[in-house]
Order: C-alpha cells, then sequence, then structure tokens
C-alpha cells in the first residue's frame, strides 16, 4: 500500500518525539519567549501591542519552527535510516509526508493552541483570538511544507542552522503576509475572507508538491 | 547638450550626491568584480600541472 | 575546431565549451563597453533634463537594467537548473553558479540605486513598496542560493541542490511579488507611489535600453570567464587539461 509509509513515519516519529519531550518543549517555549520579550522592547502601550501582535505571533511561529525543522531529517541521516528509507519499496515521497505531518504535529500544534492565550497577553479582542489560531491552523502546516525542503537541501552541510534560515524565511514570506494580514485585516475591519482563502490555497500547493520536491532534495543529498 | 557648464554636470543640479553615488556604486561593482575574476584566474593559472602561456 | 557545422551538444561538455567560452569572452566584454559608455553618454548628455525631477531621473539609466538584469539572470539559472536536473549535464551547474553573483551584484546596485532615487523623490531611503520589497527578497535567495552552494563540499551535490533551490526559488518568486503587492496595498501608507513617470521620452528609453544591453553583454563575459574558472578549479586533474592545458 502507498500510505504505508506515510504510517511508518509516522509513528516512528511521534515515538521519538515522545521519548525526547525536551526537543520539541525548547521549540514552544522558543515560542513563547520570542512574543513575551517583545513588549518588553517596544513598551506596554496597549493599542501599539494589539496591532502589532498578529505580526509578533506569526514571526515568533516561524521562528521557533525552524528550530525544529534542523533535525527533521539530521539524525535519520546521521545514523543510515534515511539511506535505508530511500533504498526501501516504500515512496519515499509518502515517508516524507509522515515526517513532516509528524513535525507539524510536535512542533506547529503547540504552537497554534498557545498562540490564544499569548494573544491575551496582547490584549486581542476575541474574535481576533479565532481568527489568529484560524491563520495559524491553516499556515503552520505549510511552513512545515516549506521548510522541509529547505532541511532536506542542508543535510549533513556545514553550519546547516544557519543556512537553513538564509533559504526557508524567504520562502515562509507569502504565508506571513496573508496570515498575519488576516487578522490585521480583520482588525481594521476589513473582511478577512481573501486572506484566508488564498492561505488555504497556499496550503494545498505546498502539502501537495513539498513531499516529491523533498524527497529528491534528499535522494541528492543520498547521493 | 543642455548641459551650460562642467560646474553644472558635476552637481546634477543638486542631485550629484544622488546620481553620482547611483553611477559610482555600478562603475565600482562591475569594474571590481571582473578584477576579482581575473585574480582567481591568474591565481588558477599558477596552479596548473602544465605550465603555457595565457590565453 | 574548424567544423562549419555546430553540433550543440558537443559543447553541453566542458572540456569542448571551455575553448569556446575563451573565444567569445573578448567580443562580449567590447560589446558591454561599446553598449554602455553610448548609454551613458545618452543618458547624461542627450537625454533632456525631466520636467518633475530634474536631473535626479538620469539614475534610472543604471538602475532599471540593474533591475531588470537581476530579475533576467535568476530566471536563466532557472533555466540551467532544469536543464541540469533533466538531462544531468555537469556544465549547466557551472552556468548556473557563474551567474550567481554577477546577479547578486544586479539585485544589490538595483536596491543601492533605488535607495538613491527614493530619498530626492519621496524623501526617504527606503519605502515598504512591493516592488523594492520583492527586489529585497531576490536579492536573499540569491545569497542562499550562493551560500547553499558554498557549504556543500561535493560539486555534483551542489550544483544538484542548488539546481532544485533555483527552480524553488523561481516558482516563489511570482507568489512573493503577488503577496508583497497585496500586503502592500492592504497597507497603503500614503502618497508614494513607484509607478514610472508618464511619458518617458523615447530617447529616455533608448538609453535604458542601451545600457540594459550593456549590462546584459557584461553578464555573459562574466559569467564565460566565471565559468572557465569553475572548469579548471573542479577539472584541476582531469586527463584533457592536462593534456593541452590551455588552447
Amino acid at each position: 500500500m502507498m500510505t504505508s509509509g506515510f504510517i511508518t513515519a509516522l509513528r516512528r516519529d511521534l515515538l521519538l518525539a515522545a521519548r525526547h519531550k525536551s526537543e520539541w518543549l525548547t521549540a514552544l517555549f522558543f515560542f513563547v519567549m520570542v512574543t513575551n520579550l517583545l513588549p518588553l522592547g517596544v513598551g506596554p502601550d496597549a493599542a501599539l501591542l494589539r496591532k502589532i501582535a498578529p505580526g509578533v505571533l506569526w514571526i515568533g511561529a516561524l521562528l521557533s519552527t525552524l528550530l525544529g525543522l534542523q533535525r527533521l531529517f539530521a539524525s535519520d541521516y546521521a545514523d543510515g535510516t534515511l539511506e535505508q528509507m530511500a533504498l526501501s519499496p516504500t515512496s519515499l515521497s509518502w515517508l516524507v509526508a509522515g515526517k513532516m505531518f509528524t513535525h507539524w504535529l510536535v512542533c506547529g500544534l503547540p504552537v497554534v493552541l498557545m498562540a490564544p492565550l499569548l494573544g491575551v497577553q496582547f490584549d486581542l479582542p476575541s474574535r481576533s483570538l479565532g481568527l489568529l489560531t484560524l491563520s495559524l491552523l491553516l499556515g503552520t502546516p505549510i511552513l512545515s511544507a516549506v521548510g522541509s525542503v529547505g532541511a532536506a537541501l542542508t543535510l549533513g552541510v556545514r553550519s546547516s542552522g544557519a543556512l537553513l534560515s538564509l533559504l526557508i524565511l524567504p520562502l515562509y514570506i507569502p504565508a506571513l503576509i496573508f496570515g498575519a494580514g488576516a487578522v490585521e485585516a480583520d482588525l481594521a475591519g476589513i473582511s478577512p475572507q481573501g486572506h484566508l482563502s488564498l492561505l488555504g490555497a497556499l496550503l494545498l500547493v505546498s502539502v501537495f508538491f513539498s513531499p516529491w520536491i523533498t524527497a529528491v532534495a534528499l535522494r541528492i543529498a543520498l547521493e | 547638450m543642455h548641459w551650460t557648464s562642467w560646474q553644472e554636470f558635476l552637481t546634477m543640479r543638486g542631485y550629484g550626491l544622488y546620481v553620482w553615488g547611483s553611477f559610482g556604486a555600478c562603475a565600482a561593482g562591475m569594474i571590481l568584480e571582473p578584477l576579482l575574476l581575473n585574480q582567481r584566474w591568474r591565481s588558477l593559472q599558477s596552479r596548473l600541472p602544465h605550465e603555457k602561456d595565457d590565453v | 575546431m574548424s567544423n562549419s557545422v555546430i553540433n550543440w551538444f558537443k559543447y553541453a561538455s566542458p572540456s569542448s565549451f571551455y575553448p569556446l567560452a575563451g573565444r567569445l569572452i573578448p567580443y562580449f566584454s567590447l560589446a558591454a563597453v561599446l553598449l554602455m559608455a553610448l548609454g551613458l553618454w545618452l543618458g547624461l548628455f542627450v537625454a533632456p533634463t525631466d520636467a518633475q525631477q530634474s536631473e535626479g531621473y538620469r539614475i534610472i539609466f543604471v538602475h532599471v537594467p540593474a533591475s531588470w538584469m537581476s530579475m533576467f539572470i535568476y530566471c536563466v539559472m532557472a533555466f540551467w537548473s532544469a536543464l541540469g536536473l533533466a538531462f544531468n549535464t555537469r556544465l549547466s551547474g557551472m552556468m548556473t553558479a557563474a551567474l550567481a553573483p554577477t546577479g547578486a551584484l544586479f539585485a544589490f546596485l538595483s536596491l543601492w540605486t533605488g535607495a538613491l532615487w527614493g530619498k530626492p523623490m519621496w524623501g526617504a531611503w527606503w519605502v515598504w513598496d512591493a516592488r523594492l520589497t520583492s527586489q529585497l527578497i531576490l536579492f536573499f535567495l540569491y545569497l542562499g542560493f550562493i551560500a547553499l552552494q558554498s557549504a556543500i563540499d561535493d560539486p555534483r551535490r551542489a550544483d544538484r541542490a542548488g539546481a532544485l533551490l533555483a527552480l524553488v526559488g523561481v516558482v516563489n518568486v511570482p507568489i512573493i511579488y503577488f503577496s508583497v503587492q497585496w500586503w502592500n496595498t492592504l497597507h497603503q501608507g500614503a502618497s508614494v507611489s513607484l509607478t514610472k513617470a508618464p511619458s518617458m521620452a523615447h530617447i529616455m528609453l533608448l538609453g535604458m535600453l542601451i545600457m540594459a544591453l550593456g549590462f546584459w553583454a557584461y553578464t555573459i563575459a562574466m559569467a564565460l570567464k566565471r565559468v572557465r574558472c569553475i572548469i579548471l578549479e573542479r577539472e584541476l586533474t582531469s586527463e584533457w587539461i592536462k593534456r593541452n592545458a590551455l588552447d
């Protein structure tokens, strides 16, 4: 069955994540830290904080996603598991899709669930809180999907962490604009529907193509 | 030709800093790049197995 | 090399492209110098003073060609990358790598001259306009490409990884441009609009086109020179270089 690779990778990576809780808890803690440092930097003006909240929370989500991405394939690459996966008859793209989905479950989903709480700190109205959560729910899978291409390209490369951010952050810009923009539009009294639709389109395109491109990148890295 | 004096050409009627800043940066970049490439080329020549004259 | 019939596939191998590139460089260098001299003469002496922007507008004679070339070079890199991934030719990866630094230079010059143009025209070195922002992101994409290639030691892997990145980038550029434009209209600050002057004199357009052609010839000359360096660096030990090191 084609999707068996998906299930295998999902189960295996979830088990690993459950064993190494500190790894994804660090990413979540980083998200909380960054967004909490910002008010300390710009001052406690409630109106200003409300205005910048969507952007701040979204940028926090981008950065904490990057933390987890470095490890997406690294340990499997180091111990040779990845090579076995590439040689195995199950489709590498489905395996990659499974790993991507797990990455979202352990790095993206906690951020989505934490976001409303942090939004309250920024004094966002409850309507915006819901919208923020929705935009992150649509957007964080894009971050995992696009990011996994970068993680595969920088596999086993010198200073891969810094390189990964240089490669991937520019590609995150559309998701950031539509995601944060949806909440900002709503705060400004404009319908956020256009933003959300475009975010949804990005989600479909990136989730559809990314496993395949990532698999190509992994094969290049393994050559 | 509409410049009445060299002075006017050099100051660009008050826009000298911006105009010459742009043209100067382009000139610097597009002179530096060939120079650096030539340097790289020459250092490669000295590492070639058989010494031959430059092309 | 006296064949009158050119077999293009012959030049797909570095060993036969190397001498061809060497013979082409002087022509393109000469064309670049002549075209840029003509373009500068048109731009600085012949083109009339602009009614609204006085002499400050003369920056477009380098700004617009640099912006065009930076976008064009990225597309050419994507073309070579697609070719390289599809046919597995070594030369395409080398060409992509040879083009990237020149493209990054033009992207930087476009930003630099854009800032110098913006200051007198709109009173700010930098405005978050859709075009400027996209250009900045293009510059980042160039830097990412160069950083990735220089971080990978194995040249084969560097080429293929770079090719994939260039293709992902070229697909994303329109999406990024569209999203930045969308973002820009939502946050429309005020009067700032970068749309070109409504009626541009023919002589200005001509000067700009000739400068762009000069930049194009310059790019080809640089890329050919650099690809020769890359070929030498990678094949320093190979047979054909030992046989006739340089011809």
